[in-house]
């Protein structure tokens, strides 16, 4: 088989496990989230009784829209606060067997921030940054957490449909409670186990230092005794030689945070490089299963829609608008990866595919993924909220690094983060369905429900929002000395660093072109700011959304009714989509990737 | 509102800490330790009671007597344990094809009869810059060095390279590749 052959029947394959998932996973977390007993309640439901009474929750009552965006709120931003705090006083905590001093307070800030509102955007290196109890009482409860947060958002959207005449959406602790203890933790238990029979590290060692075969060479650089690197008249750090034969080997319980870290559509990685360590991610068939992770449940979710609101159909046609813009955006990415780089090619170098290698631009990218499953996990991290990375998305061609970016970009609703992913493409659905309505000269309904001035304006506010943070924060980033100084690459690519970083925080996926420093106090604050505006402002629009559509009179289904369980439903939802997309970022995108690409031809 | 909010808000996160921060990753440590214990410490390669090396993380090698993992941008020496990280270099910096050529000059320099093309890993940094592997096209352009400075028959190395080849996951997960480290100790091992 050649590689083309091989990577379609790939991602027929892994397609086809991941629809697999969508029936019996949706009809699950269905049947959780509406209270229905099913074997797992009945095994959970006296721990999670015990749990309301400890925490003082009736978990009968009802709330508003208003009290269930107080609730999400006040608990995100507790959650942010623990988060700081363990990370500032880390130094005299337990379980940091290497000592690791206290974050810095900008970076403890942003990493906060990234972790409540489900970017995981990374400016630290997690084996040389975080103790083991920050890692797992820190940032992976909120791994869960917010997971959570992103779910109980979209199936509040979703009793906004399903119910009428009613003034409630749910009791957001029941929520967020049942979406941790009956879809998340189990899924990361099994998960976490499958992970550590494949080589994934789970303990609590400190780091362990192996003699290796052979004898390192390497220039070292020059500190002074305050630690700062010493620098030469022309300002090149002076180096000394040195060698080793020690390697030293990063330990921790990676297992348990990794699982977490996709199921949740987080990303966050326990060590720098993310899911390109072999410690992370160290086979074809833990990417395989990492991969699944991160689509499992927001795919899910639309077969959870479909049942909410009692017509599964509509939730497949939201499933298939999903896939009609993802699978275009993995070949593309694959296409470009795999046929290399020519400035490579010029210098003698075999990019060409074979049986015995995958060819390719391989810069970036690991010997046991290859140009397949590398591209195939970009465009995956990218339409989803999750942002691990298995390559480095910074060396990717210029067209190759436009699919993860654009992705992002359109929002991450294909199929989008754990929730998020449901309820951003469900504004869509709202602004195609409007679209639509004027187009034929009448009210537009989705579901049953009149969409009326409210709730078109609180879905353009929250579809403008990300855009907007995207768009200011990378024209003061590129106006400013703290933000070009921080840019790895020369030229245009430079430029799609910084548009990548505020795409990456304001959608809430925490992937990078990680050539950026982005741990300074311009970048960690502005970014910080970024991922908690376009994460909480557009989730107070959809809940506010929900709680005006439960209390509409649901409308019957009349001749005049536009059907929105069909293909041309389809065509409008992928529509409105790439409208809103392109729109707002051709401008930016032509700077950056476009510009790079057309560069690449005129290279001497 | 805000202070009936507030007990729910704090309880809870306090429970959903111990249970999923603390409760959790102890459970799965737990387990992992009774269940799979060489994978969960990290799957060293212990020699003479010594650990030479984890099978997942790999070495810099540049003594042409061994095969050469790929490049690796780890800071301040290559395959740093503690710093994976890949060269973020983009296509088009000059950065990026000085470090090819030098990586390819190097390659030649040890074998100069050796005029093959360059398969692509062999000079390019991967992603994490402890690439354990390389693929069977990076071995086999090394195949001839190493068997012309151990004096062994080329033959003799081939099919050492082919038994150490991993196949692609039920032909169409991931991609052939060689675990550079456990190649080179069979190549040690040989008499």
């Amino acid at each position: 088989m050649n590689a083309d052959t091989t990577f379609y029947l790939m991602l027929l394959v892994f397609l086809g496990l991941v629809v697999l998932c969508v029936k019996p996973l949706g009809s699950y977390m269905a049947d959780v989230m509406e209270g229905r007993p099913n074997f797992a309640v009945r095994i959970g439901g006296r721990f999670e009784g015990l749990l309301y009474r400890l925490c003082g929750i009736d978990p009968a009552g009802q709330m508003g829209w208003k009290h269930y965006a107080i609730a999400l709120l006040l608990f995100n931003v507790l959650g942010a606060l623990i988060v700081y705090a363990l990370q500032r006083a880390q130094l005299w905590l337990p379980l940091n067997p290497q000592k690791f001093a206290a974050v810095s307070p900008d970076s403890s800030f942003n990493t906060a921030v990234s972790f409540i509102t489900n970017t995981n955007w990374q400016g630290y290196s997690g084996e040389s940054t975080m103790g083991y109890l920050v890692q797992m009482a820190g940032l992976a409860v909120q791994n869960f957490m917010s997971a959570a947060t992103g779910i109980v958002v979209a199936i509040a959207l979703v009793r906004g449909f399903a119910r009428h005449t009613v003034s409630t959406i749910g009791n957001f602790w029941v929520d967020i409670t049942r979406s941790t203890l009956y879809i998340l933790l189990p899924l990361s238990v099994v998960f976490a186990l499958v992970l550590v029979s494949q080589g994934v590290i789970q303990n609590f060692d400190g780091y362990k230092d192996v003699t290796t075969l052979e004898r390192v060479s390497y220039q070292n650089p020059k500190t002074d005794a305050a630690g700062n690197p010493i620098k030469d008249a022309a300002g090149n750090a002076v180096t000394e030689a040195a060698s080793t034969q020690t390697q030293t080997l990063p330990m921790g319980p990676i297992a348990s945070q990794e699982s977490i870290k996709e199921l949740g559509t987080n990303g966050g990685g326990f060590l720098n490089a993310n899911s390109a360590h072999p410690y992370e991610n160290p086979s074809p068939l833990t990417n395989l299963l990492e991969m699944l992770a991160i689509l499992a449940i927001p795919f899910a979710l639309t077969y959870t829609f479909g049942r909410m609101v009692g017509d599964t159909r509509q939730g497949w046609v939201i499933l298939a608008a999903m896939l009609v813009l993802l699978v275009p955006m993995i070949v593309l990415a694959f296409q470009i990866e795999q046929h290399g780089n020519p400035l490579i090619a010029r210098q003698g170098i075999d990019q060409l595919a074979s049986a015995t290698q995958s060819g390719g631009n391989m810069e970036g990218k690991e010997t046991r993924f290859g140009i397949a499953a590398s591209s195939l996990f970009a465009a995956v991290t990218t339409a989803t909220s999750c942002g691990a990375v298995n390559s480095m998305h910074d060396s990717m061609m210029p067209l190759g690094g436009f699919v993860p970016l654009f992705l992002i970009e359109l929002g991450e609703l294909a199929p989008g983060g754990v929730g998020t992913g449901l309820y951003s493409v469900l504004m869509f659905a709202i602004l195609g369905v409007f679209i639509a309505g004027l187009m034929i000269g009448r009210t537009p309904e989705y579901i049953g429900k009149k969409i009326e001035a409210l709730e078109m304006k609180l879905a353009s506010v929250f579809i403008l929002t990300t855009p907007f943070v995207v768009l200011i924060g990378t024209a003061v980033a590129v106006s400013v000395a703290a933000g070009k100084i921080a840019v790895a690459n020369p030229g245009a690519h430079g430029f799609s660093e910084i548009l990548y970083a505020f795409s990456s925080a304001a959608n809430n996926n925490g992937s990078a072109f990680g050539g950026i420093s982005a741990n300074t106090v311009f970048y960690n604050v502005a970014l910080g700011l970024a991922m908690f505006i376009a994460r909480f402002w557009p989730i107070v629009a959809a809940l506010a959304i929900a709680g005006s559509l439960a209390a509409k009179k649901r409308v019957p289904v009349s001749d005049g009714t536009m059907p929105t369980h069909g293909p041309l439903f389809v065509a409008l939802l992928v529509g409105s989509v790439l409208l809103i997309g392109v729109l707002t970022y051709v401008p930016a995108l032509a700077l950056g990737p476009v510009v790079e690409h057309f560069a690449l031809a005129a290279v001497k | 509102m805000f202070t009936r909010t507030l007990r729910p808000a704090l309880s809870l996160l306090l429970v959903m800490t111990v249970l999923t921060g603390l409760a959790y990753p102890l459970l799965i440590t737990g387990i992992a330790r009774v269940a799979f214990p060489q994978q969960a410490a990290g799957s060293l390669v212990i020699q003479h009671g010594k650990a030479v090396g984890s099978q997942l993380i790999g070495q810099s090698f540049s003594d042409p007597k061994y095969f050469w993992s790929r490049p690796s941008a780890t800071t301040p020496q290559p395959y740093n344990g503690v710093a994976s990280t890949g060269s973020n270099l983009g296509p088009l910096n000059p950065a990026l094809i000085d470090g090819v050529k030098a990586q390819a000059k190097a390659l030649h320099d040890a074998d100069p009869a050796n005029t093959q093309p360059i398969p692509v890993e062999l000079v390019t940094a991967s992603a994490s810059g402890l690439d354990p592997e390389i693929s069977p096209a990076a071995a086999r352009y090394q195949a001839a060095r190493v068997a012309r400075v151990r004096g062994l028959p080329t033959g003799r190395v081939e099919a050492l390279i082919a038994s150490h080849t991993q196949g692609r996951l039920l032909g169409l997960f991931g991609e052939p590749r060689i675990n550079v480290l456990e190649l080179n100790l069979a190549l040690d091992g040989l008499h």
